[in-house]
């Protein structure tokens, strides 16, 4: 697809880093690991990986990458947070004061799906996707518990939001990364076109 | 229809560990000191290996009241040990809702020839492993993740080096391999295992390194060997300075390929840190050493 497509980043301090890149780099898409404000300042769009929420809020503050995500997601960078990925980025987290980045209008609940051993596989109706399931896995995973207004909810399990988007902002609390089905890295991918010829619109 | 304990959410949670360090503990306040450096998760233990080497005897699954205190302490998982070979310990650990268990050599064997049989588990196993073919039997028997097993509790690396290049220089060979067969037999393990391994050039789990880091810079060390993350043991809570140690790893983790980090985040440990003492493994008795077991 070439630079049309954009590039896309994986933000790599910690977590399932190398499952992105291969399902982006099997759908054709140029794909950067991330680990410095210079590295974000390459990529069109950023998907925050799944791992561990408190690790990476820690590490996102000290090597001072938090405030430039914030910037680039504000000025329209698309972004895409992977479970953990989507804990980072919520508005804040259910039940504990834990900091996130703040950056979408939703309430998260860490674990609510339970401990590992319910962590579980799940064949999920995903409009948006098409009228075929996605394979969904969910680990350790967390849901949505509060969506505000701008927020648009693409999935539910057991009538809880797993799979949200606002504006240029996605999040999922299960692995598309983890399933052979690239359906979701391709919905993603869809918005980092989207958003870059916008951006050509703007600057012609 | 949700499916629990499927291989793909077991090898799941260990991809989601990668690029991160799994710390031992023995208190609940212990597990949050982890949590608030960055662990990705704690090992939930009554002593830590040094102090199991030090005590001798038999050393078994911890106190289940203390591992239940310190899974109530932390939102990341948390790990405990069972013996080898000892499944009864394990079924507990399940029953009891921990993320991950550790059949460990650190612990005193329960088996002299059976690991568990992991298969059958909802809750995923980590298994040590000297070389290619103790991590593949072990992948073989069900285990999600493997570490190398270096020398626990003796705060010197060389035995986790050793383990780690015999792994991945061993599926180099299998990747440039003709007769596979022959390395299936040898390992014994199933073709279809070996196979696999030499079409990805890596292993279908994720490997950590164990036994031996002390320093920001054995972490860096492990992760450009090709460890895809860390447990630290001893390292933390045997230096002088558990929080300031903590934390530097967990940063020289991430930043693994870059020495400027391994400066800064050393330099950040002060003057007067002090990593755990180490062991020279020559001068301990062949009978003592915790790698052999369980091969």
């Amino acid at each position: 697809m070439g630079t049309n497509a954009g590039i896309v980043g994986v933000l790599a301090l910690q977590g399932d880093v190398a499952e992105h890149l291969q399902a982006l780099e099997e759908s054709g898409v140029q794909a950067l690991t991330v680990k410095s404000e210079e590295d974000l300042g390459r990529v069109d769009g950023l998907i925050i990986p799944g791992g561990e929420s408190t690790t990476v809020m820690k590490l996102l503050h000290r090597f001072e990458l938090a405030e430039p995500v914030i910037a680039r997601t504000r000025e329209g960078m698309p972004l895409w947070g992977t479970c953990m990925g989507m804990i980072v980025v919520a508005r804040d987290v259910t039940g504990t004061p834990q900091p996130t980045l703040g950056l979408m209008d939703i309430s998260v609940r860490r674990n609510a799906f339970g401990r590992q051993n319910e962590s579980a596989e799940v064949s999920l109706p995903i409009p948006a996707l098409g009228s075929k399931n996605f394979p969904a896995v969910f680990i350790r995973a967390p849901w949505v518990e509060r969506a505000g207004p701008a927020v648009e909810v693409l999935a539910e399990r057991d009538g809880r939001a797993v799979m949200v988007r606002q504006e240029n902002m996605l999040g999922t609390s299960f692995h598309p990364e983890l399933s052979g089905d690239r359906r979701v890295h391709e919905y993603f991918m869809r918005m980092v076109r989207d958003a870059l010829v916008g951006k050509r619109r703007k600057i012609a | 229809m949700a499916e629990t304990g499927t291989t793909t959410v077991k090898r799941g949670l260990a991809q989601m560990l990668k690029g991160g360090v799994i710390m031992d503990v023995v208190t609940p306040e212990h597990a949050v000191i982890a949590q608030e450096a960055g662990a990705v998760a704690v090992m939930a233990l009554e002593r830590i290996p040094a102090d199991i080497r030090a005590a001798g005897g038999v050393a078994r699954m911890s106190n289940l009241e203390l591992v239940q205190s310190i899974m109530d302490a932390v939102t990341i998982p948390v790990m405990a040990k069972c013996r080898i070979g000892h499944f009864a310990e394990a079924q507990a650990l399940q029953e009891l809702g921990i993320d991950f268990i550790d059949e460990s050599e650190v612990l005193t064997p329960a088996d002299e020839q059976y690991h568990v049989d992991k298969t059958p588990f909802t809750t995923p196993f980590v298994c040590g492993a000297r070389n290619l073919g103790e991590a593949l039997r072990r992948i073989n028997e069900g285990a999600a993740m493997i570490r190398s097993k270096g020398e626990a509790g003796s705060g010197n690396i060389v035995e986790a080096v050793r383990h780690m290049r015999a792994i991945t220089e061993a599926i180099e060979v299998l990747v440039h391999a003709k007769d596979l067969k022959a390395y299936a037999r040898e390992m014994r393990v199933p073709l279809k295992l070996v196979k696999e391994v030499a079409e990805a050039g890596k292993l279908p789990v994720v490997l950590f390194c164990a036994g031996g880091i002390s320093t920001p810079a054995d972490a860096s060390l492990m992760m450009q060997l090709g460890a895809e993350g860390n447990f630290v043991g001893s390292g933390i809570f045997k230096s002088n300075n558990p929080r300031a140690f903590a934390k530097a790893i967990v940063d020289a983790t991430t930043h693994f390929s870059d020495p400027k980090v391994i400066v800064e985040t050393s330099l950040s440990l002060g003057k007067d840190s002090r990593a755990m003492e180490g062991l020279d493994l020559r001068k301990i008795p062949e009978s003592e050493l915790l790698a052999p077991r369980g091969n």
